[in-house]
C-alpha cells in the first residue's frame, strides 16, 4: 500500500468515526429535546393546576378561622348556660351521658370539670326531661310572644318531646295502624243487623213476648 | 501513521460506545420524568377540581353566623325561663 493510500484510508476511517459520533449525538440529543418539551408541557399543566389550587384555597384560612371563632363563641355560650342552669356536676354528667368518655376532657371553660366524677345523669336525673316536656307540650312559649319572633318552631320542635312517647313512635315505623273512621261517611260500612232496634222476640227471663 | 490508526480504533471502539452509553442514559432519564410530570399535572388538576367546593365555605360561614345567633337568642330565652342551679 502506498503511503498516499494509507493516509487516505486512515482519513476515511476517521471521518466515518466522527460521522458516527455526530450521528449518535444528533439522534440522542434530538430525542432528549423532544422529551424535555413533553416535560415542559406537563409542567405547564401542573403549574396551572397548582395556581388554581393556590387561588381557590387562599380565602379558606380566613373563613375557617372566622367559623371557628363563631363556633367557639357558641360553645362558650352553651357551656356557660348549661353550667349555670344544671350546675357543674350535673353538667358534666349530662355531657358524659350524651357523649361517653367526654367527661374526662371536661368543659372547656371550666378546667376543674375534668376532675369531677360524672354522675349517671341518664338514670337519676329527670328535671331535664320534665323541662323538655313543659317546653314541648305545655308551655306555649312560641305562640304570641310579645318580645319578638317565635323562640322555636312549634311544628318541628317536638323531637325532644317525642322521646316521652312509647317506643313504637320513637323508632319511626314507616306506617302506624290508622285509627278507624266511624260515622255515616266512614269508608267501611258494616252490615246493619235488622234485629237491632226491633222489638224483642224474647224477654230476658226467657218468656216469649206476648 | 500507526498512531493515527490507533486513534481511529480508540475513536470507534471506545469513544463512540461511551458517547452512545451516556446519551442513552440521559434519554432514558428524560423519558422517565415524563410520566411523573404527567401524573403531577393530573393530580394538580384533580386537586384544583376538589377545591371547587371551597367557595361554599362562605355559605357555611353565613350559616354558622345565623346558627350561633339563633343559639344565642335561644340560650337567652332559656336563661330567662329556667331556674339556675342551686
Amino acid at each position: 500500500m502506498t503511503p498516499l493510500l494509507a493516509f487516505a484510508a486512515a482519513g476515511a476511517v476517521t471521518i466515518v468515526a466522527a460521522a458516527l459520533i455526530v450521528a449518535a449525538l444528533v439522534f440522542y440529543l434530538v430525542s432528549v429535546i423532544l422529551q424535555l418539551r413533553k416535560i415542559t408541557s406537563g409542567l405547564d399543566k401542573a403549574i396551572a393546576g397548582v395556581g388554581e389550587i393556590v387561588q381557590k384555597s387562599a380565602p379558606v384560612n380566613d373563613v375557617v378561622t372566622t367559623i371557628n371563632q363563631q363556633l367557639d363563641a357558641g360553645v362558650d355560650l352553651l357551656e356557660g348556660l348549661l353550667v349555670k342552669k344544671a350546675g357543674l356536676l350535673d353538667a358534666v354528667g349530662l355531657v358524659e351521658g350524651l357523649y361517653a368518655g367526654s367527661a374526662a376532657a371536661g368543659l372547656r371553660n371550666f378546667p376543674e370539670s375534668s376532675t369531677i366524677t360524672a354522675p349517671r345523669i341518664g338514670e337519676v336525673y329527670t328535671r331535664g326531661t320534665l323541662t323538655l316536656a313543659r317546653l314541648g307540650r305545655e308551655a306555649p312559649i312560641a305562640v304570641g310572644n310579645p318580645a319578638g319572633p317565635a323562640l322555636r318552631d312549634v311544628e318541628r320542635g317536638s323531637l325532644a318531646a317525642r322521646l316521652l312517647y312509647p317506643e313504637v313512635r320513637q323508632s319511626r315505623p314507616p306506617s302506624l295502624p290508622r285509627s278507624p273512621i266511624i260515622g255515616a261517611d266512614a269508608p267501611v260500612q258494616y252490615e246493619q243487623r235488622e234485629d237491632i232496634g226491633a222489638p224483642r222476640k224474647r224477654l230476658p227471663g226467657g218468656a216469649p213476648v206476648s | 501513521m500507526i498512531l493515527w490508526w490507533i486513534g481511529n480504533v480508540i475513536l470507534i471502539a471506545v469513544v463512540l460506545p461511551v458517547v452512545v452509553y451516556l446519551l442513552r442514559g440521559v434519554l432514558s432519564a428524560a423519558k422517565s420524568i415524563v410520566p411523573s410530570v404527567q401524573q403531577i399535572a393530573d393530580v394538580a388538576a384533580a386537586g384544583s377540581k376538589d377545591l371547587d367546593a371551597a367557595a361554599l365555605l362562605l355559605t357555611t360561614q353565613e350559616q354558622v353566623q345565623q346558627t350561633v345567633a339563633a343559639v344565642a337568642n335561644y340560650g337567652g330565652s332559656l336563661d330567662l325561663i329556667l331556674d339556675d342551679a342551686r
